[in-house]
């Protein structure tokens, strides 16, 4: 092939790269775009009208409507606490024991460590009945400690964070000790502070999961003031299907906080994934 | 630090343990428990032994014809796995975005991120807008589709669009999340000098596709397949709750959705459990197959 027809066909494979790169984006971007302005169309326009793409003004008063007449602003909180609380706790959790399956000796340890390995295979929707009919003997359905308590050990924070605290060289606790730090303080003063990347990893990905977790709140929550956001989404929509305008707007607000922590969290994301990936 | 102390070490394991034991670990047991039992919540469990199991899965002769005990498990079933058939589809067009985002190209990270973001979105809200979309008389899909002179169909509340309807979903939310960024990561592991030895052969662009790049993809791509099936076999809940009621007469319904309906619905714990054991079991098989062939570089062709 001559050196011409090489380039040509460079430049012909980029510029189709581009073209198709560019429709999927607009493919990709449009709904959203859409549904983001329809949240701030006047509540009585004509939604359907494809030639309005842009709100005749930015409607916030539909934001309001959402917030307080739909009871949102409870289900907004009720969302916050409980994915905050969530992930604080898993964050935790998982911590100590990745760093006792990592860096500590005791008895069975990687037997047990095998068998939390093998727990991450197992359905949620087997455990979901048992731990329903438990949280229901302490009274914990339709309650905050039904809706935080079950979601706040993970075999998979505690896998990650393993592999992560293997890499940490072994030196830094060995100087520690010899200043005479106890185990605790290793977990706390030298573990934990050169964890960072991990831990706000493993952050990032318990709030995505939990701010979206949709099938324990529909199970667990049987009153409106219990509800989290993406359980009051659906009431609302099976209560006022038509209402597009709201419903887009109650859309954007369930949507909003995950895309605020992917923004500030964005590095931590593609390591995540990956770390999540070297299963094994 | 290095010598063994065991009290050090379960205490630190303690508070993970105690909830892995307590809602992870017993419920498991619990639940096989509960699959041999008849169980409304309310009235006392009644032992059943197998029956479940045999109601579930068993089938009976009528004039020459067999019937299942319970048909709507094997048509969810079969849904389960119709909109699985999305797992390859998806896994083909994220190869394909993250082959072309591996070139030298101005604004990768750009597209990379667009690309991320129905991912990043996905949930309620997701759904709600292609409830939309997918409105006959006035969403976007059919009001696109006049446009051109075609008159669409009844997505979701068609019987037979209602699953591609669900797929396209899928495909677009997730074509561009999770899988492409794994395929890109494993795209730059793929040690450049086996491109500059093909190019010398003069091998063609498909043909290195073909013979490199595919075959050192491989772990990727089966890590991606395997962990999508795993999924997909408890997928769905969420889609035929909000979006479809399961329906039109069952053809979004799935083994999740079903479990949900069984126990949360009609309170029959037993046989909710019992479907539940079920479900487990295949996802079991699939993950012995992981753990057989997962482990081992499966990068030759």
């Amino acid at each position: 092939m001559s050196k011409v027809a090489d380039k040509n066909a460079r430049r012909i494979t980029y510029a189709l790269s581009y073209v198709f790169l560019i429709g999927v984006g607009i493919s990709m971007a449009a709904p959203l775009l859409w549904m983001l302005s329809t949240s701030f169309k006047s509540p009585d326009a004509d939604v359907m009208n494809l030639k309005d793409i842009l709100p005749d003004g930015l409607h916030w008063e539909n934001y309001r409507t959402v917030m307080v007449e739909t009871n949102f602003a409870r289900a907004l909180f009720n969302s916050a606490l409980v994915t905050i609380t969530i992930t604080v706790g898993q964050v935790f959790t998982s911590s100590l024991a990745a760093f006792a399956f990592a860096r500590l000796q005791f008895k069975g340890r990687d037997k047990l460590f095998l068998g939390y390995l093998g727990t991450m295979m197992i359905p949620g929707a087997v455990t979901m009945i048992p731990v329903f009919i438990l949280l229901r003997h302490l009274h914990w359905v339709n309650t905050y400690w039904g809706l935080i308590v079950p979601a706040m050990f993970s075999a998979y924070g505690t896998f990650m964070l393993r592999q992560f605290f293997m890499t940490i060289p072994r030196e830094l606790e060995d100087a520690a000790i010899m200043d005479g730090c106890g185990t605790l303080g290793v977990y706390w003063h030298v573990v934990l502070p050169l964890s960072k990347p991990a831990l706000a990893t493993l952050s990032i990905l318990t709030f995505m999961g939990s701010w979206r977790n949709f099938m324990w709140p529909v199970i667990i929550t049987h009153t409106r003031d219990m509800f989290t956001l993406p359980v009051a989404l659906a009431q609302f929509q099976e209560m006022y299907g038509v209402q597009w305008v709201l419903m887009m707007a109650g859309s954007v607000i369930m949507i909003i906080p995950m895309l605020a922590v992917f923004i500030f969290g964005q590095r931590y994301f593609v390591e995540g994934i990956q770390l999540g990936a070297l299963k094994g | 630090m290095r010598q063994r102390n065991n009290l050090i070490g379960f205490a630190f394991l303690a508070p993970n343990m105690t909830g892995f034991l307590v809602f992870t670990l017993i419920p498991v047991l619990a639940a096989l428990v509960l699959s041999v039992f008849e169980w409304n919540l309310f009235q006392p469990a009644k032992f059943v032994g197998l029956r479940n199991f045999v109601d579930l899965l068993g089938f009976f002769r009528d004039e020459g014809t067999w019937y299942a005990n319970d048909p709507r498990f094997w048509k969810y079933l079969a849904n389960t796995m119709f909109l699985m058939v999305n797992i390859p589809i998806c896994m083909s067009a994220s190869l394909l975005l993250a082959i072309i985002l591996n070139q030298k190209i101005r604004g990768r990270v750009f597209f990379r991120t667009l690309f991320y973001l129905p991912t990043i979105c996905s949930g309620i809200g997701i759904m709600l807008l292609w409830m939309w979309i997918y409105n006959p008389e006035f969403g976007l899909a059919n009001r696109l589709l006049a446009l051109v002179g075609i008159e669409g169909p009844l997505w979701l509340k068609s019987y037979h669009w209602a699953k591609p309807s669900l797929m396209l979903m899928g495909l677009w939310g997730g074509m561009g999340g999770t899988s492409m960024i794994l395929y890109l990561a494993g795209l730059q592991g793929v040690p450049q000098q086996l491109y500059e030895a093909a190019e010398i052969d003069g091998a063609s662009r498909w043909r290195k596709f073909r013979h490199i790049t595919f075959p050192m993809l491989a772990p990727t791509t089966f890590f991606i397949f395997i962990t999508g099936v795993i999924g997909g076999f408890q997928g769905g809940f969420q889609a035929a709750y909000v979006m479809t009621k399961g329906g039109p007469d069952g053809a979004t319904s799935t083994i999740s959705y079903y479990i949900y309906n069984h126990a949360f619905q009609w309170f029959n714990m037993g046989y909710a459990a019992a479907i539940a054991v079920v479900l487990f079991g295949m996802v079991f098989v699939v993950t012995l197959v992981n753990w057989r062939f997962g482990g081992k570089k499966v990068n030759y062709v």
